[in-house]
C-alpha cells in the first residue's frame, strides 16, 4: 500500500512492521517523531510492545541491551549529542553481540547549536561493532529497518540506520509500505539460543581475561564478514516478495564511466539526477553510493569503480585534522588494489544544501583536474 | 567444535575462538569457583540477637545470603567477606571472625 510519509514516520513504520517488542527512548529534535509516532502506536494498541520513557540517551540504550539480552526484539532512535551519549552502551551493544537496531537521525554535533544535516554523529560511532547504513530516501529507511533485523539476528550484530536531518528526516516521500503478513513471512519471531532466562540463569558480560577477550574481538570481525554475504541474501529475499532491491552499495551508472562520484545519504540521490545532467552533456560519469560504511563492501566497491579513471568523494563530514571519513575509507580499500587519483570534497556540513548545481561544480572540478586531492572545501565562505 | 550454550559444574577446556559462544556469557564457571576463598573476615549471624528482618539478605551485593527456615544464613562459599551486612544489621547481630591460615 503507497502512502506519503516523512522520512521519520518510515522509520516509527518499518519498527512497527518489524514487531519490536521494546522501544525505549529519549526525543531528540529531529528525532523526535519517530518514537513519538512509536508511542502512539503502543498506546493505541496497534503493537504489542513496551515504550520505556528514559532519562537519557545512555539510558535508551541500556535499556535496550537488557531487553535484547532477554531475547526481546529492541528498537530505539537517537541523533547527535544523544547518540554520542550512548557511546559506552554501542560497544556494550557490539560486544555482547545484541541485533538491536537504532535509527539516528544525521546531525551536527554542538556547539553551535545545530539540528541540521551532518554525518559526523554516526562516522564518530564508526569502531563500535555495529553495522551501520547511510538511508537516502523514505523507502530505504523503512525497508532497512525490516531488512536490518533480519540481518542483525543471523549475525548477531547491532545496526545503525542513519539518514539526514530534515532533508529526509522531514520530507514527505510516497512509501510503499509492505502489508504486516508479507513481513511476517521475511521476519519471523526472535528467538535467540544465547539469552538470559530467570529459569536457567547465568552471568554475561562478566570480567574476561586476556585469555579469552581477544577470541571475542575475532568473533565479531569473523560475524562482520560474514554480514557481507547475509546482508546480500537477506536482501535478496527481501527483493523476491517487494520487488525493491538493496545492497550494500549502489552504483549508479558506473558501467563505463571515466569519473565516478562516491556518496552517502541524500547527497547520493542528487548525485544520481546531477548523473543524468552530466551524462546529456556528454561526461561519462557515474555515482556509487556508499550504503553500508561496516560492514565495509571493499570488493563490491573494486568491482563497481571497475576501470574507471578518476574518482570523486564528497563527505558531509570530516575528521579534523585530515580529511572526510568515506573519502579516508575509499583510499584504504584502494591501496594496492587499484591505482587512480581520488579528490576529496567536503560539502554540506550542518545542513547546508548541496545542490545540483554544486555536485555538477564538484565534478567539473573533479574532471578538469587530473591529480589527487586530500581535501577541498566546496562552498566554504573564506 | 563450538561448546554448546549449556552450563557445566566442571571446568570448561576451551581451545580456541571456536570453542567459545559469540558473546561474553558464563557456561557455569561459578559452580566451580567458588569465591569465599577470597575472604579475609568472616560475618557470623548470632542467632540469638537476630530479629529475622533480613535486612542482610537484602543489602548482601554477592548475593550469598540465603533464606533457609525462615532464617538469614550465609553461604561461605561464595561470601567474600565484604562485611556490609555486619554493617547493615539493625541489631548487631552479625559478628567479624578473622578466617584461620
Amino acid at each position: 500500500m503507497k502512502k506519503t510519509m516523512m522520512g521519520n514516520y518510515a522509520a516509527s513504520w518499518g519498527a512497527q512492521l518489524s514487531r519490536v517488542q521494546v522501544i525505549a527512548a529519549y526525543p531528540i529534535t529531529p528525532q523526535t517523531l519517530i518514537v513519538e509516532k512509536l508511542s502512539d502506536i503502543v498506546a493505541d494498541g496497534e503493537l504489542e510492545a513496551k515504550f520505556i520513557k528514559v532519562e537519557s540517551e545512555h539510558s535508551a540504550m541500556a535499556a535496550c541491551i537488557g531487553a535484547s539480552s532477554t531475547g526481546a526484539r529492541a528498537y530505539t532512535a537517537t541523533s547527535a549529542q544523544g547518540l554520542a551519549l550512548m557511546h559506552e552502551m554501542l560497544h556494550w551493544a557490539g560486544l555482547a553481540r545484541l541485533p538491536i537496531v537504532m535509527a539516528n537521525v544525521n546531525r551536527a554535533m554542538a556547539p553551535g547549536w545545530s539540528i541540521w544535516a551532518d554525518q559526523n554523529d554516526s562516522l564518530a560511532q564508526r569502531d563500535t561493532g555495529w553495522m551501520s547504513i547511510f538511508s537516502s530516501s523514505a523507502q530505504d529507511i523503512l525497508d532497512s529497518t525490516i531488512i536490518s533485523y533480519k540481518v542483525s539476528e543471523k549475525v548477531l550484530l547491532p545496526t545503525l540506520i542513519s539518514f539526514d536531518a530534515f532533508f529526509l528526516s522531514h520530507t514527505v516521500e510516497v512509501v510503499d509500505m509492505p502489508e504486516q503478513e508479507l513481513v511476517d513471512k521475511f521476519l519471523p519471531p526472535y528467538n535467540p539460543e544465547y539469552k538470559m532466562d530467570v529459569k536457567d540463569p547465568r552471568s554475561f558480560g562478566a570480567l574476561t581475561d586476556e585469555q579469552y577477550y581477544y577470541e571475542f574481538r575475532y568473533k565479531m570481525q569473523e560475524a562482520m564478514d560474514q554480514a557481507i554475504d547475509v546482508i546480500k541474501e537477506v536482501c535478496r529475499e527481501y527483493e523476491e516478495l517487494t520487488g525493491r532491491h538493496y545492497d550494500l552499495i549502489h552504483a549508479y551508472r558506473c558501467d563505463d564511466a571515466n569519473m565516478i562520484m562516491v556518496t552517502s545519504g541524500t547527497i547520493a540521490e542528487t548525485t544520481n539526477v546531477t548523473v543524468d545532467k552530466l551524462r546529456e552533456e556528454g561526461h561519462k560519469v557515474g555515482n556509487l553510493q556508499i550504503r553500508y560504511i561496516r560492514p565495509y563492501p571493499k570488493q563490491d566497491i573494486l568491482a563497481a569503480i571497475g576501470g574507471a579513471k578518476k574518482l570523486a568523494v564528497i563527505d558531509r563530514n570530516i575528521s579534523p585534522g585530515y580529511t572526510g571519513i568515506f573519502s579516508q575509507e575509499l583510499k584504504s580499500a584502494l591501496y594496492n588494489e587499484i591505482d587512480i587519483p581520488v579528490r576529496s570534497y567536503i560539502a554540506g556540513l550542518g545542513g547546508r544544501d548541496v545542490k545540483i548545481e554544486d555536485i555538477k561544480d564538484i565534478a567539473y572540478d573533479a574532471l578538469e583536474h587530473d591529480e589527487p586531492s586530500d581535501l577541498i572545501w566546496k562552498g566554504v565562505k573564506k | 567444535m563450538a561448546i554448546k550454550f549449556q552450563k557445566s559444574d566442571k571446568p570448561i577446556k576451551i581451545e580456541g575462538a571456536h570453542d567459545m559462544p559469540p558473546m561474553p556469557a558464563a557456561l557455569g564457571s561459578m559452580l566451580f569457583n567458588k569465591t569465599g576463598s577470597w575472604r579475609n573476615v568472616r560475618p557470623v549471624i548470632d542467632y540469638e540477637k537476630c530479629i529475622k528482618c533480613f535486612i542482610c539478605w537484602k543489602f548482601c551485593p554477592e548475593p550469598a545470603i540465603k533464606i533457609v527456615d525462615e532464617k538469614p544464613v550465609i553461604d561461605y562459599n561464595y561470601c567474600k567477606g565484604c562485611l556490609m551486612c555486619v554493617e547493615e544489621c539493625p541489631k548487631d547481630a552479625i559478628n567479624e571472625e578473622l578466617e584461620g591460615k
